[in-house]
């Protein structure tokens, strides 16, 4: 009788046999790292926006406070958006002619507010809140990271739920004193260990890790 | 009875395990023509036909749940868990019979396991395909069925490890594992078989590729007897594990009804009780169809029905000492629940379901109702519908009337819980017509075997 299969199936097969578990690995690995990649986290990807407007300037090189514009950051769950109006109370008298700026000045005329492309948009069924982290010594640039930096902003984070458990396991490698929280310069000093398990119970900061505390 | 259990000498009235006259080329010849010889018939094109149809209306009912949502069946609190939950147990209970054919009858070496091991072991898995939709369905983003499993992910998210929810995904996937390496292993040598005696080329090739380059030489034998005995030992605790740990989903919450220690041993004898119902269901008609009365003998009928005889007896001793322990407890839940389900709205079930598990099967006494074909068949099918109702007073009755009166509330399926029900027969008879097509329904090897050891008894 002929043989069906040429001698060479038997290699095949076994190397299929063996293989298929370094396929299956490597699938998942695949897999996993595509998840962590900023192809698919937006993590440091900068967004296009109406106005192509720079935290780099305004909060770096002219210093102005985030607090400024992010009006609502201390009080309220939600950081705030400024109105065009709060770009006005400057820019109604420089840069007056700026072509760059005549969305806001459109803006400003018609009565219509600007449609911003958020960067860092948790989930709705996420609960957070940002009075109480920046209450308790959570710097705006641990979470939104170097924004005095950025041209256009971009998300610092992945917003994955591990990404807010890494601090809420361990706030003393993150939290910072209470003065610092608004300054987008900060570097945490070479003691942070030790300075932050001095604040952790300074501030009474409960390592919130319910699933209640987030998904209400 | 011969303590060896030599097949074909009879004890006192009973039935060989193969009738007289089969040689080593008979066994072959007959099982392998089924499938090479015998063609497409066309009471099988019919009876695909049926089954496919059944298919496509689970695959309808299915798409519409996940477009709609788990809303579209009849479950609202307090019953979360209705025929989605009913049907998983259903069915893996079902799956058991295969499961203890196949390894605890092969370790104690019950020579009647034989011929219907193969397609009890097929049952099985088909049984744990169904039953595995379910949960799936029911959790109702199923996309999303490998947050269960333990692995690195970026929600620094674990299962719960304390939820025996968690244990039944672990017990399901392993059964299905080792069923299935079991079942393929055990096909092998068969698959060889028509390897070499297909005749067109195709076949040739399929069936060569699942022998995995077996030549049946005495190497191959040897690892196949270790790897089947490994497996079979494997197996073994899976009998038992699988089914109780079922029953830890309801017997470690704390709802009356389900918060009840005998729910182990009384699960896995409901669950070896329907498996065995359900081969027998299997068995009938297909010896009918294709002549396997000689190998599918009338001792193998009688035997499965005093299996059933005995684990419906223990079944029968749960369901006595679950309204025995009510009282004795002194708990008014308790009381309350077995009141409720022997005089409350769902009361016609209730007692359809003692008829159909305790009262009827009882004739089995008889061995003139274990000898009648027809009979068998009709209590096989009343014994898989008992359990049927069994699971849906447990899941169904427990929970509509709880601790708070003022939740209670009835459960009706809709007719979506209806058609993935039904729909899953189609699942499990697409799959089995399938499998007695194109696969050995009987082991080749293990009947030439016992026609080997039927030939060396001295006479």
């Amino acid at each position: 009788m002929a043989q069906i299969f040429h001698h060479s199936t038997n290699l095949i097969s076994r190397l299929s046999i063996y293989g298929g578990v370094f396929i299956i690995a490597l699938l998942g690995a695949a897999l996993y790292g595509i998840e962590l990649s900023p192809w698919y986290t937006d993590q440091h990807v900068a967004r296009e926006q109406p106005v192509p407007f720079s935290h780099k300037h305004h909060a770096g090189e002219l210093g102005i406070d985030c607090r400024y514009c992010h009006t609502s950051v201390e009080k309220s769950s939600f950081a705030g958006l400024p109105p065009t109006q709060t770009c006005m109370t400057c820019h109604s008298r420089i840069w007056t002619n700026a072509s760059m700026l005549e969305p806001v000045r459109a803006s400003y005329r018609d009565d219509k507010s600007l449609a911003w492309t958020r960067v860092n948009a948790l989930p709705d069924f996420v609960y957070f809140d940002h009075s109480i982290h920046v209450s308790k010594g959570v710097g705006c640039t641990t979470c939104h990271g170097p924004i005095a930096e950025m041209p256009l902003t971009w998300r610092a984070g992945t917003l994955y739920m591990q990404w807010c458990l890494e601090c809420h396991r361990e706030p003393e490698k993150y939290v910072r004193p209470k003065s610092e929280v608004f300054n987008p310069y900060y570097e945490p000093p070479k003691n942070q260990i030790e300075l932050g398990r001095k604040l952790v119970k300074e501030y009474k900061i409960q390592s919130l890790q319910n699933c209640s505390t987030c998904h209400r | 009875m011969d303590p060896e259990g030599s097949p074909n000498i009879a004890g006192a009235g009973e039935a060989p395990v193969l009738e007289p006259g089969h040689t080593l080329a008979t066994v072959t010849d007959k099982i392998s023509s089924i499938v090479l010889g015998r063609g497409t018939t066309k009471g099988w094109m019919i009876g695909f036909a049926i089954a496919l149809a059944l298919l496509m209306m689970f695959n309808v009912a299915v798409t519409y749940l996940l477009i709609k949502g788990v809303g579209i069946w009849g479950i609202k609190i307090p019953v979360g868990w209705g025929f989605a939950i009913v049907n998983f147990v259903w069915w893996i209970g079902i799956g058991h019979a295969g499961t203890l054919i196949s390894a605890i009858l092969l370790l104690l070496h019950q020579k009647w396991r034989t011929s219907i091991n193969r397609f009890a072991e097929a049952m099985t898995l088909f049984a744990v395909a169904c039953a595995g939709t379910f949960p799936l369905l029911h959790m109702g983003r199923p996309w999303l069925f490998f947050w269960l499993m333990p692995y690195p992910n970026p929600m620094w998210m674990w299962p719960q490890f304390r939820s025996p929810l968690v244990w039944d995904v672990f017990a399901v996937s392993t059964y299905a594992t080792v069923s299935l390496l079991f079942w393929f292993v055990g096909l092998i040598p068969d698959l060889a078989t028509l390897r070499d005696r297909a005749r067109n080329r195709a076949a040739k090739i399929v069936y060569g590729i699942f022998a995995m380059g077996w030549r049946g030489s005495a190497v191959h034998w040897t690892r196949y007897e270790v790897a089947s005995l490994l497996l079979a030992g494997l197996a073994t605790p899976l009998v038992v594990s699988v089914h109780t740990v079922v029953s830890w989903d309801f017997a470690v919450a704390i709802v009356p009804g389900w918060h009840t220690t005998i729910f182990p041993p009384y699960f896995v004898a409901g669950a070896i009780y329907s498996g065995f119902a359900m081969v027998m269901t299997l068995a009938i008609p297909i010896r009918k169809f294709y002549n396997l009365e000689d190998m599918v003998t009338m001792r193998h009928l009688d035997n499965m029905a005093k299996v059933m005889l005995a684990t419906g007896m223990i079944v029968a001793y749960g369901y006595m000492m679950e309204t025995f322990m009510a009282f004795y407890s002194g708990d008014q839940y308790e009381r309350y629940l077995i009141l409720n389900r022997m005089t409350g709205p769902y009361a016609v079930i209730y007692w359809s379901l003692i008829a159909c598990n305790i009262i009827i099967p009882q004739a089995m006494w008889s061995r003139k109702v274990r000898a009648s074909v027809p009979a068998l068949f009709v209590i096989s099918l009343i014994v898989n519908t008992g359990m049927w109702l069994e699971r849906f007073v447990i899941v169904v009755i427990s929970l509509s009337r709880d601790y708070i009166p003022s939740i209670w509330n009835m459960y009706y399926p809709t007719k979506w819980d209806w058609m993935t029900y039904i729909g899953t027969f189609g699942l499990f008879f697409t799959l089995f017509l399938l499998f007695v097509r194109f696969l050995p329904m009987i082991s080749i090897v293990e009947m030439r075997s016992l026609v080997r050891e039927t030939e060396e008894k001295p006479e």
